[in-house]
C-alpha cells in the first residue's frame, strides 16, 4: 500500500493510480456538502441553474462542521456517514466530481459510477473531528447559508489524512464481516 | 418536600452539555486504549490512536470531540420528595439550548420533512422517572445521528427467545458494518412494549463500560453478545480487527405473554454521557 500527496481539484491520472488501502494526504480546495445541500444541488441541476462551484475535478467532503471558535477557520469537522448521499453521488461523478470523503459503505451504483467516470471514495476517521479540523486552513460559506451546518463551504486543506476505501477499479478496503447473510 | 430552584437545574444542565461534548468519559478512553493494545492490525491501531489523540485535543482546545454534537437526550430520575420550581423539561431544554450556543456545539435538529434547521438544537428529548428520595439525578447523552441511524427495533415471537435475540443483534451489527463509527457500544432493550424497548436500549447505554448488568444471567448474555459481535471482524472504522464493539449493555423488563419486544440502540465510540445528582 502506497502513500500519495495529492492536490485538489483532482485529475483522472491522480485518481487512476490509487488502489483501495492507499493513504492520501490531500492539499488544496475541497467543498463540503451533506444531505440537504445535495438535494439542492440536484434540484439546481434539474432546473438548469449554475452550481455554486465547479464540479470538474471537485472533491466533496461529507461534513457538517461545528461552529468556528475565535481565531480558527472552523470547529470540529469529521466525516458523516456516506450512504445517505448515494442517491446523488452517481450523477455528480458523471458531471466531473472526482472524489468524495466520508465514512461507511457506498452502494453498487456509486461504485459503478466511480469505475465509469474515474472516481474515488476516501474514508476519513469518523469521530475524530477535532483532530481533522487541524488540517483545515480556511473555510468560507459559498452557498445555502440558511442550511446552517449543512451550508456548502469552500475549504482549503493541507495534508488532510485519507484512506482509499473504494478505488476506480472496483476494489474496496472495508473488512467483510464474518457473517452469512 | 425538598425544593430545588430552576436556576440550580439550569446551571447543572449547561455544565453537563459542555462537559459531555468535550471530554470523552474515562472508561471509554481506557477501553479504546486497551483495544489498541489488543489489536494486531496496523489500520486498527492507527484509527484507535487517532481517537485517543482526538480526545486529548478536544479536552485541551475546547473543540467538541465530534462535529456531530447530537440530539440532547436526558434521562431524569426524580425523587418523589423533590419539588422543582418550574417545568422540568422546559428548564432542561432551555439550558441545553444555552449550552449548545455557549460551547459552539453544532445545531443538528431540523423539521423532518422540510429539513429546515431549528437553529438552536431544540427540542431536547427528556425522559422522567419518579423514584423514591429527595434527590434528582440527570443523565445526559449527546446522541449522534450516524450511530442512531443504525439502530433497530422488532417484535419477536416468544418462541424465538434468546437465540432470536442473539440472531437479530448480531445480524444488525453485521449489516451496519463500518457505518456507525465502530468500535461501538450496544444498548439492548428486551421486553416492555413496542415503545418501551427502545427506551430501555437507550437507558442501557448510560451504564459505564466497566459495569456489567447486576443480574449475573444478563451479565453473561452481555458478554456472549459482545464476543459474538467482535468475532464479526469489522474492526475500528470497519477496516478490520478484533474490536468491533467496546461493550454490550442489556436492560430487560417483563412483557406481554404474546410478545418479545427487542431494540438495539447503537452508540459510536464517541460515547458522550455525563450525569449529575442534585
Amino acid at each position: 500500500m502506497a502513500t500519495y500527496e495529492l492536490t485538489a481539484p483532482l485529475k483522472d491520472e491522480d485518481v487512476k493510480q490509487l488502489k483501495a488501502g492507499d493513504v492520501v494526504k490531500l492539499t488544496g480546495t475541497i467543498y463540503t456538502a451533506r444531505d440537504a445541500a445535495h438535494k439542492r444541488l440536484c434540484d439546481m441541476l434539474d432546473n438548469g441553474e449554475e452550481l455554486p462551484f465547479e464540479l470538474e475535478g471537485a472533491v466533496i467532503y461529507y461534513v457538517g462542521p461545528s461552529p468556528a471558535p475565535e481565531g480558527r477557520p472552523i470547529g470540529s469537522a469529521g466525516p458523516t456517514t456516506s450512504y445517505r448521499m448515494d442517491t446523488y453521488a452517481p450523477r455528480l461523478h458523471s458531471l466531473g466530481v472526482k472524489a468524495t470523503i466520508g465514512k461507511g459503505k457506498r452502494n453498487a451504483d456509486v461504485c459503478k459510477a466511480m469505475e465509469e467516470h474515474t472516481g474515488v471514495y476516501f474514508g476519513a476517521t469518523g469521530g475524530a473531528g477535532a483532530l481533522l479540523s487541524q488540517c483545515i486552513d480556511e473555510a468560507e460559506v459559498i452557498a445555502f447559508d440558511d442550511l446552517g451546518p449543512e451550508a456548502i463551504r469552500k475549504l482549503t486543506v493541507t495534508n488532510f489524512p485519507l484512506l482509499v476505501v473504494n478505488d476506480s477499479h472496483g476494489n474496496e478496503q472495508y473488512a467483510k464481516p464474518n457473517y452469512e447473510f | 418536600m425538598r425544593i430545588i430552584k430552576a436556576e440550580t437545574i439550569h446551571d447543572a444542565v449547561v455544565d453537563l452539555v459542555l462537559t459531555a461534548a468535550r471530554y470523552l468519559p474515562d472508561d471509554v478512553k481506557q477501553a479504546i486504549a486497551d483495544a489498541r493494545e489488543n489489536e494486531s492490525s496496523e489500520s486498527a491501531r492507527e484509527v484507535l490512536g487517532q481517537l485517543l489523540e482526538n480526545a486529548d485535543l478536544a479536552a485541551e482546545s475546547g473543540l467538541p470531540l465530534c462535529q456531530d454534537t447530537g440530539v440532547g437526550v436526558f434521562f431524569v430520575e426524580m425523587g418523589d420528595q423533590v419539588h422543582v420550581e418550574g417545568n422540568l423539561p422546559e428548564i432542561i431544554n432551555k439550558a441545553m439550548v444555552e449550552g449548545y450556543e455557549k460551547g459552539l456545539l453544532r445545531k443538528s435538529l431540523c423539521h423532518p420533512l422540510t429539513r429546515v434547521n431549528t437553529r438552536d438544537n431544540s427540542p431536547a428529548v427528556v425522559h422522567v422517572d419518579i423514584v423514591p428520595g429527595d434527590k434528582i439525578k440527570i443523565k445526559h447523552m449527546a446522541k449522534g445521528g450516524g450511530s442512531e441511524n443504525m439502530s433497530r427495533c422488532t417484535m419477536l415471537t416468544p418462541a424465538q427467545g434468546w437465540e432470536g435475540i442473539k440472531d437479530f443483534v448480531i445480524r444488525r451489527m453485521a449489516e451496519a458494518g463500518p457505518n456507525p463509527c465502530p468500535p461501538t457500544v450496544i444498548g439492548v432493550g428486551i421486553g416492555g412494549t413496542f415503545d418501551l424497548a427502545p427506551a430501555l436500549a437507550k437507558k442501557a447505554l448510560f451504564r459505564p463500560l466497566s459495569e456489567p448488568n447486576p443480574d449475573p444471567e444478563l451479565a453473561a448474555m452481555e458478554e456472549e453478545l459482545l464476543a459474538e459481535i467482535n468475532k464479526l471482524g469489522i474492526g475500528p472504522m470497519g477496516l478490520g480487527g478484533n474490536t468491533t464493539s467496546l461493550g454490550v449493555k442489556i436492560e430487560m423488563r417483563p412483557c406481554h405473554i404474546a410478545s418479545l419486544p427487542l431494540a438495539v440502540n447503537v452508540q459510536c465510540h464517541s460515547s458522550r454521557i455525563k450525569e449529575v445528582e442534585i
